[in-house]
């Protein structure tokens, strides 16, 4: 499943521009060591962190977009540093619980 | 013939921390390496970098490309590093509260430098700086 395909099968909102990137699963964390070192390739990160740290891990480790939880809001230099990168960015307004059962379920895994 | 590159990690700021890792990124994926080896050392040297700038005011980053090998150093003279071993434990970490807001001070850099390397090395004096060596093979 793509970016785009995930975005609009699940109702989440695009914060930045929607891609044809695979998803080939989920990996729901806060800390960016542990998604970095533990996410793998194409993942979409669950998350709320919004600072333009989380943007740059998810460039590094290759993730297929960025999962924004509980409706926060991405912060100014990582929607830029998005942009840039072209790392596509979601948001849900549900919790990454949720969030994360949600995308499992459309993946069919 | 060898390529070189060298970043200068201004340790001040962390909306900038990464610059030097995204560039090689980049220039390595221009290069043509394979792209399991470009995300091995992105990774690495994202953690290291990142080191660089929270716990040693910043530093300096050369890249090596040889034939059969990359190698990254990390050079800061920072405050050091007193025990490496305890540093090197997953879930070690001295950051401050402010660090740990933003998603950092997992303890787990060092960790995934050692994961995602062929081979890791650690030069450091307390009161001097660290020099953090990061080889990763091309095959
Ligand atoms: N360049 C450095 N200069 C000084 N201390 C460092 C450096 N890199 C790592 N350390 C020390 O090693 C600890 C563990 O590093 P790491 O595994 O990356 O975890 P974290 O950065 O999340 O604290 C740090 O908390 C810090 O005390
Ligand atoms: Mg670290």
């Amino acid at each position: 499943m793509t970016v785009r395909q995930l975005c609009e099968k699940a109702g989440f909102s695009p914060v930045t521009e929607l891609n044809d990137v695979e998803v080939n699963g989920a990996y729901c964390c806060d800390l960016l060591s542990w998604i970095i070192g533990r996410a793998k390739e194409n993942a979409a990160l669950v998350t709320v962190m919004t600072n333009v740290n989380v943007i740059a891990v998810a460039v590094m480790a290759e993730l297929s977009c960025v999962v924004l939880t509980e409706g926060v809001i991405l912060d100014a230099a990582a929607l830029e540093k998005a942009r840039q990168n072209g790392v596509a960015v979601l948001s849900s307004e549900k919790p990454s619980y949720e969030t994360s059962v949600l995308i499992h379920n459309l993946l069919g895994k | 013939m060898a390529i070189n590159m060298r970043y200068v990690v201004d340790g001040s700021d962390f909306t900038t921390a990464g610059e030097a890792s995204t560039a090689v990124k980049m220039k390595l994926k221009k290069l043509g390496i394979a792209p399991d080896i470009v995300r091995r050392v992105a990774i690495a040297m994202y953690e290291a970098e990142i080191n660089m700038v929270i716990h040693a005011g910043g530093g300096v980053a050369e890249v090596e490309l040889e034939s059969d090998k990359i190698i990254i150093k990390l050079i800061d003279h920072g405050k050091g590093i007193a025990d490496v071993d305890l540093a090197m434990r997953e879930g070690y970490s001295t950051a401050p509260d402010a660090v740990r807001n933003l998603g950092f001070g997992a303890g787990m850099g060092l960790p995934n430098i050692k994961k995602y390397s062929d081979e890791m090395h650690i030069d450091t004096e307390v009161g001097k700086g660290t020099t953090v060596t990061i080889i990763i093979n091309l095959q």
